[in-house]
């Protein structure tokens, strides 16, 4: 009966681990692969949130219910906070230097 | 009189009621494009019709130039006859590249000639491998008293390296201080007037961001604290001075961004700077010297290891994680002050 609900954990952490990875093997093909900073920026923070947040929650399961636990999971909540603010700034620095906006995308006037 | 409250505290503040210079509203224009040109347009032309003034009046370019300069130029003008200027100009020409080559060739023989003289790799009278590290592990925790070894060993066997890596960050201060420093006081206020102004004005500055601020506002006291507790745990586990100076100095930067200079410098100015740089590597020489004096004539130290594992433990290690991680802080925060804006 141990043994179950020990393989359900392995399997539970390791697929959330292995879905941290593969969104950050899609950030770092988006970064390279696309030229444009708002576009670089979305993928950017693909793996910023969701990859770390899915590599975290799988340390997590892994890790059983201890001190660090709880460490990892205030690492989720601050780079939560942390990196959408982040990328809005950068967002908001290239709509106000950038005067060829319109020639990257479409832009609606408030 | 306008009034803004007080974050944390919520007291309301008074303001004096800003005089903002004035400029030439065309440039002041706030569009998505003059939000960056505005400024620059007007200091442009004002050189341009600087630089054309002068040129067509030779005198009034040679006054522009102080007289110190001009007799030096003379001078040394007068070293060498116009007529032999061509040829030292070839023999400059043909030498340069050769000197270079000689001197590029002489280093990369002096370097390798100096890795010649290093301890065959793999020699069991290596460096690497004496009884330091050894004793390092097995008797770091009871000599130090610190459950981080890495703590132990930088801030207690090697701690007079760790005070000469803190005076380095303090050099590079007064080094970008000296290089980045507005000097006069007039200078500085025009520039911070400036700076309110356009901020105030550009709606597109992270100041006005709510959602920067909004965010700011809960994570600097996290960070604080956050930082505090790596600067006090360095002895415990991993962290210390370097790691949570860094993240204080972050938060203050942040803060910085989100509410502006004004705001920072309530809390934080170059006197400030001094003080805490002052009080942190004074009290590290002079506790560290107590330790190496007492260490070397054997006698006996008043500092005790205490007991491995408790905060108060590991002798002067959490004193001094604590001055390295003032340092560090300040360091950080002087720079971008530095950088970004030439003075606190």
């Amino acid at each position: 009966m141990l043994e179950i609900s020990e393989w359900v954990r392995f399997l539970a952490g390791a697929a959330f681990l292995l879905i941290g990875l593969i969104a950050f093997l899609l950030e770092v093909f988006g970064v390279f692969k696309f030229h444009y900073v708002l576009n670089r920026m979305h993928a950017a923070a693909v793996g910023d949130t969701l990859g770390l947040g899915a590599s975290l929650v799988g340390l997590m399961i892994l890790n059983g219910f201890q001190f660090s636990t709880l460490k990892m999971g205030l690492v989720i909540l601050f780079l939560w906070c942390a990196s959408p603010v982040s990328s809005h700034l950068i967002s908001r620095m290239e709509t106000a230097t950038n005067p060829d906006l319109e020639k990257e995308c479409e832009v609606t006037e408030l | 009189m306008e009034g803004e409250q007080d974050l944390y505290l919520g007291e309301l503040e008074m303001k004096p009621p800003k005089n903002a210079p004035e400029t030439d509203s065309k440039a002041k224009e706030i569009t998505r494009d003059g939000a960056k040109e505005g400024r620059q347009e007007v200091s442009q032309e004002e050189l341009k019709n600087a630089y054309q003034s002068a040129t067509e009046d030779p005198e009034k370019l040679r006054k522009m130039i102080p007289d110190t300069i001009v007799n030096m130029v003379e001078s040394t003008d007068r070293l060498v006859p116009q007529s032999r200027r061509p040829l030292l100009k070839a023999i400059f020409d043909k030498a340069y590249p050769v000197l270079a080559t000689v001197m590029c060739i002489a280093i990369i023989a002096l370097l390798l000639v100096t890795v010649s003289w290093m301890p065959p790799f793999g020699s069991a009278d290596n460096p690497t491998s004496n009884e330091v590290a050894q004793r390092y592990i097995e008797q770091g925790l009871e000599e130090t008293g610190a459950v981080n070894i890495v703590s132990g060993m930088i801030l207690d066997y090697r701690a007079f390296d760790t005070l000469g890596e803190s005076n380095v960050l303090f050099i590079a201060t007064i080094a970008v201080m000296i290089l980045m420093r507005l000097d006069s006081k007039e200078e500085k206020e025009q520039l911070s007037a400036e700076e309110a102004a356009y901020t105030h004005e550009n709606t597109l500055e992270p100041e006005h961001d709510a959602i920067l601020r909004s965010v700011a506002f809960l994570l600097v006291p996290m960070l604080l604290i956050f930082g505090m507790y790596i600067i006090l745990c360095g002895h415990l586990g991993p962290g210390g001075g370097f790691s949570g100076g860094a993240v204080i100095g972050a938060s203050l930067i942040l803060y910085a961004n989100a509410y502006g200079f004004q705001k920072m410098e309530k809390l934080f100015t170059a006197k400030t700077y001094k003080a805490i740089s002052f009080c942190a590597l004074g009290f590290y020489a002079l506790a560290k010297s107590y330790s190496f004096f007492t260490g070397a004539n054997e006698l006996e130290s008043i500092i005790s290891a205490g007991t491995p594992g408790r905060i108060l433990s590991a002798g002067l290690i959490l004193p001094l994680n604590i001055c390295v991680g003032l340092v560090v802080a300040c360091t950080m925060y002087s720079f971008y002050v530095l950088f970004r804006k030439g003075g606190y």
